[in-house]
């Protein structure tokens, strides 16, 4: 049960945009800003960062639904998804997601975690410095989102069909406050 | 040196921000909204204590230093004395709601599954509402992602603690929105 009182029909953090529209907006034009754009890294590569960060962080409402959304944008390719999550190193992946995934770990350590070392990796398998940054920066959002959800104890659906829906309406129409302003897709 | 070459030569997240204007913008609402809009029960200098604390958890000195200054300036405290309160809150002459919403920051900055219902509940007990309760735990998330932010790509901070001290004043009048995020000076 939610540690406040938020609309028990809505799952996860949209029962929290809700309950706080004014601080809702910013964080949706962010989310938009860092997982929609193929600047640099395609949508899916942003959303496995998002999705091993929040493994990391065992926030089970966001490792699911962003591991749901990277997959939409994979074709569905779950497997590759779940290899992500058990160890970026194993996965079948190219190695500059790889080191990046790397960099993302340590800063859901903590900022001070990521050294010199872990950036020339990176920089060695061709990651710009945009490629870092925006890293860097997604999973440090999602050190927040995920202590949101959590910190709140926000409704998490055990019914995990209803993660793939989301994840397709994420897909398609992207962040935003249509996540909690429209009627869930069932 | 940072990471990654800014092409600025602009101190912590203000570097970061000249270089990504795009999520810039949301990131400065998102502090202007939490830390400084007028429609909240818990005060400018409370919220800020909220940020700063986090920070200190999270030893980030360019955000401690720019937060605790600003709280400084609103609770009209000098540097030992929030220093006193970082280092442990439940020491100090702070309102007892206040240390308990502090309890809960300390809680989400270990991570959000440390938050129990009895951290809750001791806030609840000594007055916290939902919403300063929701506020709290949000500020606490949102700086464990610019502390993250911030030291994740390396970015430079002025030394000098004063330099902070002096910045916050200006800083308070303008807010996060409303200043020359692109004006080359550190001023």
């Amino acid at each position: 049960m939610p540690h406040i009182l938020v609309d028990k029909d809505l799952p996860g953090i949209r029962a929290l945009l809700a309950f706080s529209p004014r601080t809702a907006e910013p964080m949706g034009v962010l989310a938009e800003a860092l997982l929609r754009t193929s600047n640099g890294l395609a949508p899916a590569e942003r959303e496995l960062i998002a999705t091993y960060v929040s493994h990391l962080n065992q926030c089970f409402y966001c490792d699911v639904s962003h591991g749901e959304i990277a997959r939409c944008y994979l074709k569905g390719d779950g497997e590759l998804v779940d290899e992500v999550r058990k160890g970026p190193d194993a996965a079948a992946i190219p190695e500059k997601l790889k080191t990046l995934l790397n960099i993302a770990g340590k800063v859901q350590k903590g900022g001070k975690y990521v050294t010199a070392e872990d950036v020339s990796a990176a920089k060695e398998a061709g990651a710009t410095d945009a490629d870092i940054h925006d890293t860097v920066l997604i999973a440090a959002a999602f050190c927040m989102f995920n202590r949101y959800v959590d910190g709140l104890a926000a409704n998490t659906p055990a019914d995990l069909a209803s993660y793939e829906k989301r994840a397709a309406q994420v897909a398609e129409h992207g962040y935003g406050n249509h996540i909690y302003t429209t009627p869930q897709p069932v | 040196m940072a990471h990654i070459n800014l092409e600025n030569d602009l101190p912590g997240i203000r570097g970061l921000m000249a270089y990504s204007p795009q999520t810039a913008k949301p990131l400065n609402e998102l502090a202007e909204i939490m830390l400084r809009d007028d429609n909240n029960t818990l005060t400018r200098g409370e919220r800020e204590l909220i940020g700063t604390y986090v920070s200190y958890l999270n030893d980030c000195f360019f955000c401690q230093n720019v937060h605790g200054s600003l709280a400084g300036h609103y609770l009209g405290c000098d540097i030992p004395e929030i220093d006193a309160i970082k280092k442990e809150p439940s020491l100090t002459n702070i309102p007892d709601k206040l240390k308990a919403l502090l309890a809960v920051a300390a809680k989400v900055q270990e991570g959000g599954r440390h938050v129990t219902a009895d951290v809750i509940e001791n806030a609840k007990d000594a007055g916290a509402t939902d919403k300063e309760i929701h506020d709290t735990v949000l500020i606490a998330a949102a700086f464990c992602m610019y502390n993250r932010y911030v030291d994740g790509l390396a970015t430079w901070s002025p030394k000098d603690r004063q330099f902070y001290v002096e910045r916050a004043p200006k800083r308070a009048e303008e807010g996060y929105i409303d200043f020359d995020l692109y004006n080359n000076t550190i001023s």
